[in-house]
């Protein structure tokens, strides 16, 4: 069963929501999930976009209030 | 019986945190009610940021140390063993020795270091200034450069965000002034998809980049170096060569607080306005060991050491809490060698750096003096 482990990035400029999920999926085994909460509204077009580039999953994002909730699968 | 305060670490976040306390707690340390004990592993306080300026000889590497008894309120007692394990149930931290120090209160600060291991062919193949050593390094290496291809790799996680930027621009006026700027082409990578991670920042770089002939390759997660062939590869499938390689290593946290099993990655999780380790009362966390998504930086230690020092101080003397951390920072960043800016943030209100100005550069030149004032808790 995949962990998932969560990086609450809201309200963090630097050194900003992608660059913690880069971070901590250094921290992760493969298949195991991180879900990213992000204020900037960036992140939804950055988060996927790198995670495509790099050969990762993404699982979903979902709008809340204020935030967004990214869900990325470390793939390798 | 004394309330025994016990502080794991003597970098700035540790220091100004013994020496405050010792400032707001001068009644309860003279009477005994309190206690104060630093854990430490040297008997030398480094000024890291000092590391940035020695590659270029404009730093003397006995400027970047002095004595931490000096720097350490004479009523916090110093000791020097390394801590190897913090034992937060039963309020205990043992150190290298076998020998162990009970607490009630604990201030967690045993800092970041670079890993360069962790990337295959980073330690022989690239240079670095992020301790003494590699700066030593890279400053014999720039002085045998002749020209050709220089990589600036940034990797994440690493802490004083700034610096990458600061060495970019700093290498560019040393090779101009050594005459060496026309054959010399320098390439900033970055890992995400901007030139730094502050978004104003970011593209207050890419003019200046153009202006100075800097070229940049954004998402580059640095998977291998190759030494031999002298070529750096990303995650992102892209390969560079280089004549020299300055990389910002990846960081990690200490490794006392993976053996406590504290945090991933040496990281403790830690609430970010109270800065309390999550699920503890009495366990602080300060400066680059916490997990809390903000600069790991000087700056960022500093306010939140004022922060724990509020707190730690209210509750020892009223029982409640002072004040709450707000994500406050602020950084000199060098745009060269001759002029600077500032950039400060905090959990509610993005930076917006200011234009270049010789002014600020010597602020910064004043702060590296300045800092032993910080540490000491009087700035």
């Amino acid at each position: 069963m995949a962990q998932r482990t969560k990086i609450d990035a809201r309200g963090a400029f630097c050194p900003g929501p992608l660059m913690e999920l880069i971070a901590g999926l250094k921290l992760i085994e493969v298949g195991d999930e991180i879900e990213v909460w992000s204020s900037d509204k960036g992140s939804a077009k950055d988060i996927p976009e790198w995670v495509a580039k790099v050969g990762h999953e993404m699982v979903g994002v979902e709008s809340c209030e204020g935030y967004d909730s990214i869900v990325i699968r470390k793939a390798k | 019986m004394a309330k025994h305060i016990v502080i794991v670490g003597g970098g700035l976040a540790g220091t100004i945190v013994g020496n405050g306390l010792c400032r707001q707690l001068g009644d309860e340390l003279r009477s005994g009610e309190v206690r104060i004990t630093m854990i430490g592993n040297s008997d030398k306080h480094l000024y890291q940021p000092g590391l940035l300026y020695l590659p270029f000889g404009r730093f003397r590497e006995a400027e970047l140390y002095r004595d931490q008894r000096k720097v350490l309120d004479r009523r916090v007692t110093f000791v020097i063993d390394a801590a190897t394990n913090i034992d937060v149930e039963n309020n205990r931290v043992t150190c290298e020795s076998g020998k162990s120090y009970d607490y009630d209160y604990v201030v967690i600060a045993t800092g970041s270091r670079i890993r360069p291991e962790t990337i295959p062919g980073m330690e022989e193949g690239a240079h670095w200034f992020y301790d003494l050593d590699g700066a030593r390094k890279m400053r014999d290496a720039l002085r045998d450069f002749e020209g050709g291809k220089i990589v600036v790799n940034v990797n994440a996680p690493h802490k004083c965000p700034v610096a990458p930027l600061e060495i970019t621009f700093m290498l560019h006026d040393y090779l101009k002034e050594r005459g060496l700027k026309d054959k010399t082409e320098i390439t900033y990578t970055y890992p995400i998809g901007r030139l730094h991670a502050l978004e104003p920042v970011a593209h207050w770089t890419v003019p200046e980049f153009d202006k100075y002939g800097i070229k940049s390759e954004t998402f580059f997660n640095t998977k291998e170096v190759d030494p031999a062939a002298k070529t750096i590869t990303s995650e992102e499938g892209s390969t560079l060569p280089y004549d020299l390689l300055v990389t910002i290593p990846p960081h990690s946290g200490s490794q006392v607080i993976l053996d406590s099993d504290l945090g991933a990655g040496g990281w403790v999780p830690t609430d970010k306005e109270k800065l309390l380790r999550e699920g503890s009362t009495n366990v602080f966390v300060v400066g680059d060991t916490t997990n809390i998504p903000i600069s790991k930086a000087g700056s960022t230690a500093h306010f939140e050491a004022d922060t724990i020092i509020d707190n730690l101080a209210s509750l020892v003397t009223e029982g409640q809490w002072a004040r709450n951390y707000d994500g406050k920072v602020f950084c000199f960043v060098e745009t060269g060698m001759t002029t600077g800016t500032y950039v400060w943030f905090n959990y509610t209100t993005p930076p917006n750096p200011g234009p270049p100005s010789q002014m600020l550069h010597w602020f910064k030149l004043a702060y590296n003096r300045l800092y032993w004032l910080s540490a000491r808790g009087l700035l």
